[in-house]
């Protein structure tokens, strides 16, 4: 059985597509959902990309977290359901509180858009199995609100807990709180991330292949609960 | 009818980068004195009954959920009286 992965578009989505592509170079199934819909199509797993959903208007994910399809998505991500938000996709799951902290302007108010080293941190969540603890990997980063902030409590409590699972090595690249790139809630199944590692599977288009490990681990969650 | 206004403002503890922005470019300007500045957002609301309390709570439930993201912004929300409007002008 082919593990049926979903990747939501919102209008200002932009890369669905490269997430879907993602999705299928990992050897899974993907699946377009459209943000009106209700229904997941008996997805195994979604993803959120990146992009600019409601032409970040209000706030970065504000409007989209309202959208008929994230009414399901919180539902199920809630039962288990492994999601991955990625860029514009993370801003939405914290706008959803299915991740806690937000994510605000870069500190030098710049758009970055440049290849960037991050540390795992934590290889245990359902996005993050492929890789080992400590490993260090390159994948792009491009957004112009990816500071990462929370409140000292919030932030020790991720740092107790090690759902902090990507941090940005070098040169914090956003101004980001304690260098944080990606985090997880309780459970391990909800993951967002600022950095894109859809745009790092194949060395022909890439800045090499390690974001495929994304993928790969969450084909194999979904194989190893079957 | 009636307009309330919702103000927006990062948290005091939030980093506000535009806001740091604006302040650099005041005495470029020739605007000296200026110890800080702190960029919002304002909402002007106009109901279609009065603005009564129970008007107000479903506006700052409004405020609360959607208009202001409480992890990091204030928000104040206030009935604005149409009575200054003749007259005024932009500069008060």
């Amino acid at each position: 059985m082919t593990a049926r992965i979903g990747v939501v578009t919102f209008p200002g989505s932009l890369d669905d597509r490269d997430a879907a592509r993602a999705v299928r170079l990992a050897g899974a199934e993907p699946v377009a959902l459209w943000h009106r819909d209700t229904d997941l199509r008996e997805v195994d797993a979604v993803i959120l990309p990146g992009g600019f959903s409601y032409g970040d208007y209000l706030r970065c994910g504000a409007i989209a977290r309202f959208s008929p399809v994230m009414g399901s998505v919180i539902e199920r991500a809630r039962a288990g359901l492994p999601v991955l938000g990625i860029c514009n996709g993370f801003q939405v799951l914290c706008e959803a509180h299915l991740l806690p902290g937000a994510l605000t302007r870069n500190d030098h108010l710049h758009f970055i858009c440049r290849d960037q080293r991050l540390r795992v941190e934590n290889a245990d969540t359902a996005w993050t199995r492929a890789y080992t603890a400590g490993q260090e990997i390159t994948i792009p980063l491009k957004n112009g609100e990816g500071g990462y902030v929370a409140d000292e409590r919030t932030l020790d409590e991720l740092e107790g807990e090690g759902r902090v699972v990507f941090r940005y090595l070098e040169a914090n690249p956003n101004g980001s709180r304690r260098d944080i790139a990606g985090i997880t809630n309780a459970a391990g199944n909800v993951v967002g991330l600022m950095p894109h590692p859809e745009h790092a599977v194949e060395d022909l288009t890439g800045s090499g292949t390690d974001g495929l490990g994304f993928f790969t681990s969450a084909i194999e969650n979904l194989v190893g609960t079957a | 009818m009636a307009r309330v206004v919702i103000d927006v403002m990062l948290k005091p503890e939030i980093l506000d980068p535009q806001g740091q922005a604006v302040q650099r470019a005041l005495p470029r300007l020739g605007f000296d004195g200026v110890a800080d500045v702190r960029q919002g957002k304002r909402f002007e609301i106009e109901l279609e009954g009065p603005a009564d309390e129970a008007a107000l709570a479903r506006v700052r439930e409004m405020a609360e959920t959607f208009l202001a993201n409480t992890v990091i912004e204030d928000f104040t929300v206030r009935v604005e009286e149409p009575a200054d409007t003749a007259g005024s002008g932009s500069s008060r």
